[in-house]
């Protein structure tokens, strides 16, 4: 039976009923008045930026989609047909986006690359994984299958490095970077904090030399330098030597959101692993470090998310990726002058790519939060 | 000087405070209890509005609690809150933890300022502290210098909210005794605790609240060796024992 | 002891594991010096930092700060670069930090619309390369503001074109100094006034105030009388572009303004996680005590805020200034471009000149993280 709250009720001690609130302050009603309206110049600013809002969105849904023009030759034909975004653009070279250079008939190969990183990533990433153990194997061994599918060899026609381009380059830099820094980060962390002091100098100055300089310094040392610090007549292959520079990189960065993690684990749980007789290797590897990398996780992911977008700075140093595809294809004179559409498709799949990675990081704290809650 | 009629209070749709009626006159001293969770500390936190009521009147010395800011103002310049936790300003020194509101609210030159926190910092027995810093101290003298704090706004009324639960045992006495010696000096106290001597030596009136209502109130002789209703008996047996 | 007692001591392993350690470091270290040796020797390439005093530029740089021309030294080059970088941190880090601290407040604005946009911002700056909004913004700068002749003017006086923005460049003549004698006064008077005010806070703040702008008010009566001691060169069109004024050539604009946008979205969470660190008991008991919300924000929240808020802060503002070498991708001379870039192609000179830049921006950081712990400690709030 709902009582109204206006009624004057004697109830005895002990008796009142939990009673509804009153109706302007829940509901829809109350959640406009507490949120939008909730004093004289809070409504102003509603009303003024609902405004700006509108004005905003209607002048760019025009240009990018009601007058937009999705298939022509060229920017004069674009132009011809509607004034708004010409997408055209991206239509005619989407295939260089997605793959670079990669020839036609070997497209395949990155495609089911790609079918099989998903299978390889989720034991990873989701611990409910039916079959996970076996799985887990799939992925310790997905590198190797990987590299062999995209670059050739054994039975595959090779295909050189100097065709990956667009958002294949991407993921390849990224992926890679991603698996390689992991380890040596962590590596790294644990260096720094060392009780020997031999290595943590040694990870020290490596950590603030990545650290402290651009990579774009360091990309610039990979294109024209590495090699001769290698014995005269070998070399290495550009991209090899982009993705060693990149997963050092990103390994100081790491390691210094993992010493984060290291360091707001107490003292008492050192004590205690020692005074249970367990080992330095013991105890990293089942106390400090699985509370260490729970605690750095959103530091983690920024580093990850970091490493995906700094990807793009490769363009500099001459190879495809999805910056270096949009500049070739602005060169192009039939589509000169179309740098916003380019460069927005661009950022449309990064904005996509890195978002998810930072909400699934987001649902991995929640998770772990909840599990260390039972 | 505190007058509490109908208050209801919701937080979203959880109906957290039932028809309170409630008065306070000047000089008594209240003590409520109950079980956590039955709303003690949203009804003293209502008070000096730092939670908002959605229906009934607070009138405090006079003045009706409502929305209008000139109000709120002055029934907080009147009534002093100290907290559970006791809610220092780490970065400035004792003293300046005292001397901040009489400055600023009660626009005090920063030397009547200074004497008047002597004073009190002398009266909750702690004046050689006044140039440390709160993280300097031990939780004992961070919450006498929390009640310092209130008193130098020298206030009508004082509301405590689980003075003492976050305190070590053998720091509990050197805050109650302050409590004691302020409320023997007549001044106007609403306590939120389970320190049921206390409640014994000070209280004119004990108060017990559960589910939001409140359930009894009475002289503490009475209150402790009458409950009238069930659940007070209930919850007298869980504290009381050992 | 014995041998094998002493080997088992744990002191022992500890020591020979580090000389292990850094003799293996050392050897690979040796090992690669001698490779680049070889190469040189092989390649019949030097080593050495004089081709930065003694060869010519031979190239024409777009912005200088100081004198430059295509005959002075590599030396002058990298330094009219380092002078160009130091310009776009600068004005990226006062823009970004304007941003950033006001979507920071807007994110906690109890208004939801406000609150959402403001997210939305960070969102969309965070998940975006910054090399990509350099090239957007410069696009569309090239791209859609028009050529000179049909330039949008704003008031007349400011023209934005494709081929920079042209402000008026202001002249000061002498009556100016008498102006800033007068400004300079009013601000003396009134730091003496606030003075006498020691003792009540409360009025000192009032009192600075009134005196800032009595004494701007006094400055502009100064400005009047003494005639308008200002005269401004407007840019005029001539031929195909604009003469006179200050230009901003659109590379500098696009650099400022995408680094400025892209590092303002992590200010903002900075400044927003700052104050949320702010434990909500302060605001409890300050408002119990009275004070009004202004004054909590002073005097309680900020100054514990800040603490938080700085050292990510000095970190954005590093970062900001490393990513001032992507000018290279628009044609912007910085340090990078002047001598790690075109330096470096004509010389030949790779590993020298590599290792400048980084010993440069290597310098920086450390410089500022040296600062950061200084800040660290002196703002250390006192336990026991």
């Amino acid at each position: 039976m709902t009582v109204s709250p206006d009624a004057p009720h004697d109830y005895p001690p002990g008796q009142h009923p939990s009673l509804p609130p009153p109706p302007t302050s829940t509901g829809i009603v109350g959640w406009l008045r507490g949120n939008l309206f909730s004093s004289l110049f809070s409504t102003a600013l509603t009303i003024v930026t609902v405004w700006l809002l509108w004005l905003l969105i209607s002048n760019l849904a025009d240009w990018m989609l009601f007058d937009a023009v999705v298939s022509a030759d060229s920017q004069a034909a674009c132009r011809a047909l509607d004034s708004g975004a010409c997408w055209a653009v991206i239509a005619a070279r989407l295939d260089q986006f997605v793959y670079g250079f990669y020839p036609e008939p070997e497209r395949w190969r990155p495609n089911l690359v790609f079918v099989l990183l998903i299978i390889a990533l989720a034991p990873i990433l989701y611990d409910r994984t039916p079959a996970r153990k076996q799985l887990l194997w799939f992925s310790a061994a997905y590198p190797f299958i990987a590299g062999w599918l995209i670059y050739g060899g054994i039975g595959l026609t090779v295909v050189p490095t100097g065709m990956y381009g667009g958002f294949l380059l991407t993921m390849i830099i990224g992926i890679t970077g991603i698996a390689a820094s992991l380890p040596l980060g962590i590596a790294l962390a644990l260096g720094r904090q060392s009780d020997m002091i031999a290595f943590r100098i040694l990870c020290t100055v490596f950590i603030e030399f990545a650290r402290g300089v651009p990579l774009i310094t360091l990309l610039f040392v990979a294109s024209t330098m590495l090699n001769y610090f290698l014995p005269p007549g070998t070399s290495f292959d550009l991209l090899v030597r982009v993705l060693i520079m990149v997963s050092l990189f990103a390994a100081a960065y790491l390691a210094e959101a993992v010493r984060g993690g290291l360091q707001a684990i107490p003292r008492g749980q050192y004590e205690a692993a020692s005074a249970l007789g367990l080992s330095w290797w013991a105890t990293t590897r089942k106390v400090t470090l699985p509370q260490a990398l729970k605690i750095s996780i959103p530091g983690i992911v920024n580093v990850f998310v970091g490493l995906y977008k700094d990807s793009t700075l490769v363009v500099i140093i001459g190879m495809l990726d999805p910056l270096g595809i949009a500049r070739a294809a602005l060169a192009d004179a039939k589509w000169n002058g179309l740098s916003t559409e380019t460069y927005l498709f661009v950022a449309l799949f990064f904005f996509v790519s890195c978002f998810a990675m930072s909400r699934y990081s987001m649902w991995l704290e929640r998770r772990l939060a909840r599990g260390e809650a039972q | 000087m505190i007058e509490i009629r109908g208050l209801h209070k919701w937080f979203g749709a959880l109906h957290v405070l039932k028809d309170i009626d409630l008065s306070v006159a000047t000089g008594e001293r209240i003590v409520v209890c109950g079980p956590s969770g039955s709303g003690k500390s949203t009804l003293i936190r209502c008070i000096n509005r730092l939670e908002q009521h959605q229906r009934g009147t607070i009138t405090v010395d006079g003045t009706e609690l409502s929305g209008d800011v000139k109000d709120i103002e002055k029934i907080r310049s009147e009534v002093g809150m100290v907290f559970q936790h006791f809610n220092l300003f780490p970065h400035l020194t004792v003293l300046q933890n005292c001397t901040l509101a009489p400055v600023w609210v009660r626009k005090m030159t920063a030397g009547n300022a200074e004497a008047t926190a002597r004073h009190y910092l002398e009266r909750v027995r702690i004046p050689e502290q006044a140039d440390k810093y709160p993280g300097q101290l031990s939780g004992g003298q961070q919450q006498r210098v929390a009640i310092a704090r209130a008193l130098c706004m020298e206030p009508k009324a004082m509301l405590f909210d689980e003075p003492t639960s976050a305190l070590d045992p053998e720091m509990i006495a050197e805050v109650l005794d302050v409590m004691i010696e302020l409320a023997e000096s007549g001044m106007t106290m609403i306590v939120v605790t389970h320190e049921m001597g206390f409640a014994r030596r000070v209280a004119d009136r004990v108060v017990f609240m559960d589910n939001g209502e409140i359930i009894e109130q009475a002289p503490p002789d009475e209150f402790f060796a009458n409950p009238r209703h069930e659940r007070t008996r209930e919850f007298l047996s869980q504290i009381l024992s050992h | 002891m014995t041998a094998l007692a002493i080997w088992r001591q744990e002191s022992t392993r500890f020591v020979a594991l580090q000389i292990g350690g850094v003799l293996l470091i050392f050897a690979l270290i040796a090992w690669l010096l001698g490779n680049v040796a070889a190469n040189f020797a092989a390649l019949d390439k030097t080593f050495g930092f004089g081709f930065l005093w003694e060869l010519p530029a031979n190239y024409d740089i777009n912005q200088t700060l100081i004198d430059y021309s295509a005959q002075s030294t590599h030396l002058r080059a990298a330094l009219v670069g380092l002078l160009n970088t130091f310009l776009v941190a600068a004005i990226g880090i006062v823009l970004a930090t304007i941003l950033g601290f006001a979507v920071g407040a807007l994110r906690l604005s109890e208004n939801w619309l406000v609150s959402r946009l403001a997210s939305a911002y960070v969102e969309f700056t965070r998940n975006t390369p910054v090399l990509l909004l350099i090239l957007l913004w410069h696009g569309i700068i090239i791209n859609t503001l028009p050529h000179p002749r049909q330039a949008l003017s704003i008031a007349d006086s400011v023209f934005l074109t494709n081929r920079g923005v042209y402000v008026p460049k202001p002249l000061f003549e002498v009556g100016f100094l008498y102006v800033l004698a007068v400004f300079f006064a009013g601000l003396g008077a009134t730091w003496l006034l606030c003075r006498r005010q020691r003792d009540t806070p409360a009025r000192r703040l009032s009192v600075a105030v009134a005196g800032v702008v009595f004494s701007v008010a006094l400055a502009a009566i100064a400005f009047f009388l003494a005639g308008n001691p200002i005269r401004f060169e407007t840019p005029a069109l001539r031929g195909f572009n604009y003469q006179g004024g200050l230009s901003l050539i659109p590379e500098l604009v696009a650099l400022t303004w995408a680094l400025a946008f892209y590092t303002s979205g992590f200010i903002a969470e900075n400044v927003r996680a700052g104050i949320m660190s702010v434990d909500c008991g302060q605001t409890d008991a300050a408002r119990s005590l009275g004070l009004p919300r202004i004054r909590i924000l002073r005097l309680i929240v900020l100054p514990q805020a800040m603490r938080v808020i700085v050292p990510p802060l000095t970190s954005s503002y590093l970062d900001l200034t490393k990513n001032s070498s992507l000018a290279i991708a628009i044609g912007y001379m910085d340090l990078v471009a002047t001598l790690g870039g075109i330096t470096l192609n004509q010389t030949g000179r790779e590993m020298e000149a590599m290792l400048l830049v980084m010993a440069v921006y290597l310098l920086i950081s450390l410089t500022i993280a040296a600062f950061m712990n200084w800040y660290n400690n002196r703002v250390r709030l006192p336990g026991r």
